[in-house]
């Protein structure tokens, strides 16, 4: 059987799907396999290209995490193998070298280089939502005549855009 | 806003503006995102998904970009429904499977939509007309600065954004264009091109259609590698191999309206007609018929029709979109008739190129 993307290669790699009741195959040389292994993800599953290049998922269980499990999640190194996904965001720890191996193997590099959300914290306060409420809360209770209760929000706003300035 | 209320409006990605919309149909980009500590979706036993879902939706509510936005529960929708906001490209065929605690939220004009509980807590789009890569970003972006501060998200110095599958982890950033390519289809080039696309380190896969074959001619190009470049880098990656294709692509549509515009016109043209008098029509000859008729519109050969009309009957050809128009369920011959009478009210009183 010849591989289907490149119409050359002897193939070695079956996968297969189900979508809508409708089976499809898709036979591929090692080396489309491998070269394609990210593509196939969106497609078939990394738990099905795992199964098709056994030797892969096999080379990955070091000494370090066979037979052990995330404490946060309860998964095992041979549960990731199997459905291709991994249980928690602990697991990344728990798995740390073996995952290394993968993430190398899959992105070419273990080195995250976009985005934080720690920065975006400090960019984005907490204080700033809780002053827009705040503020529309305040423009209620003129509406309804509270008078009480808009110079009590008066007085927190100020408090709290002074805490913030003094920050800033 | 209402879930029966979007078939009435045209999604803001299919109005068939922005650069090189000729070519590239839409744009988009989406983020993997998940709670720290909070077992994965497929991991997590129903009270933590369903707990898990609600913050979710207490942050997104709180977002700007969110604050006219239709939130859905999975477990409300009919099967038909599902299918339509896969239709409508606003969830994935994933999302509508099992019943676990999944939720999705639709912003104003669809432009914005976030699965919650698919394979990651979080999977949030930003969908644009046209080549329009930057702007998706700079949307979904600002969502994403908005929800950190209300939520803990996986995170790690190292690796980035912690996802349920290691081919997302890092930036959990997906591009991706619709790039319709009818031009290097009929000059056999596409296979060159879709080759040069996967070397590259992109995937490339045809759109409609099942499998391998692709159907009408349109192609979904993305990025692969998510781990180890910024966001803008790996966008930036994904724009300059995308100008190559559309300069191909472009180059091949010049050639042959010089070599053949004979042929091309009359192939254009038995398309249009068939479309404007076919009683029985099946939803792939259809694509594909369209497909002909939209590079007609693009090359000024087909006139008096828009290209947002000709897009939006990609969308409203489709199984649930026809079941949704008519109020009721049809069985598959039904819909083929129901099809044929939909593109015929479309496209009737547009005379022939
Ligand atoms: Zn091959
Ligand atoms: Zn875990």
């Amino acid at each position: 059987m010849t591989c289907d993307v490149c119409k050359q290669g002897q193939a070695t790699v079956h996968l297969t799907e189900i979508v809508d009741d409708q089976m499809t195959e898709l036979h591929l040389c090692e080396e489309c396999a491998s070269q394609k292994g990210a593509q196939m993800e969106s497609h078939f599953g990394l738990a099905d290209l795992l199964a098709g290049l056994a030797d892969f998922g096999k080379q990955l269980e070091t000494e370090e995490v066979a037979g052990q499990k995330c404490a946060n999640c309860a998964l095992t190194f041979e549960d990731f193998r199997k459905v291709g996904r991994l249980g928690c965001s602990e697991c990344y720890t728990t798995f740390h070298r073996s995952l290394a191996t993968l993430l190398k193997r899959i992105h070419g590099s273990t080195h995250h280089l976009g985005k934080s959300p720690m920065k975006t914290a400090t960019r984005t306060p907490k204080v700033k939502s809780e002053l827009v409420e705040l503020k529309r809360k305040l423009q209620e209770a003129i509406d309804v005549e509270e008078f009480e209760t808009a110079a009590r929000l008066r007085d927190q706003i100020r408090e709290l855009e002074q805490n913030k300035h003094r920050k800033a | 806003m209402e879930l029966n209320d979007l078939i009435n409006h045209t999604s803001e990605w299919l109005k068939g503006t922005g650069p090189n919309s000729e070519i590239i149909i839409s744009s988009r980009i989406r983020l993997a995102r998940n709670l720290a500590k909070h077992p994965f979706s497929h991991r997590a036993k129903k009270p933590g998904q369903e707990e898990v879902l609600r913050s979710v939706e207490a942050g997104l509510a709180d977002c700007h970009a969110l604050k006219a936005a239709l939130f859905l529960k999975l477990a409300d929708l009919d099967e038909v429904d599902k299918q339509f906001l896969i239709e409508r490209h606003l969830m994935s065929r994933d999302h509508a499977l099992g019943d676990d605690h999944k939720g999705l939220a639709i912003s104003d004009r669809e432009i914005i939509s976030v699965m919650i509980n698919e394979e990651d807590h979080l999977r949030m789009q930003a969908l644009q007309s046209g080549f329009n890569l930057r702007q998706a970003w700079q949307i979904l972006d600002a969502l994403d600065d908005e929800l950190a501060a209300k939520v803990e998200y996986a995170f790690s110095n190292e690796w980035g954004y912690l996802t349920a599958c290691p081919t997302n982890t890092g930036t959990g950033l997906r591009a991706s264009v619709m790039a319709h390519l009818p031009a290097l289809v009929m000059t056999k080039q596409i296979n060159k091109v879709l080759q040069a696309i996967a070397k590259l380190g992109l995937t490339a896969r045809g759109f409609y259609g099942e499998g391998t074959e692709a159907v009408g001619n349109f192609f979904q190009i993305s990025n692969q590698v998510a781990l180890g470049h910024s966001e803008d880098e790996l966008i930036e990656n994904l724009e300059r191999i995308i100008r190559q294709v559309i300069e191909h692509e472009q180059n091949a549509r010049d050639a042959m309206s010089r070599q053949d515009r004979m042929r091309l016109s009359d192939r254009i043209g038995r398309a249009f007609g068939t479309l404007q008098s076919a009683y029985i029509i099946s939803s792939n000859e259809t694509v594909d018929l369209l497909s002909s008729v939209r590079l007609g519109v693009d090359m000024d050969i087909v006139k008096d029709i828009d290209r947002s009309a000709v897009n939006e009957l990609f969308i409203l050809i489709q199984p649930a979109h026809l079941q949704k128009l008519e109020g009721k369920k049809l069985s598959s011959a039904e819909r083929d008739v129901k099809r044929a009478t939909l593109i015929r009210s479309k496209l009737i009183g547009n005379s022939h190129p």
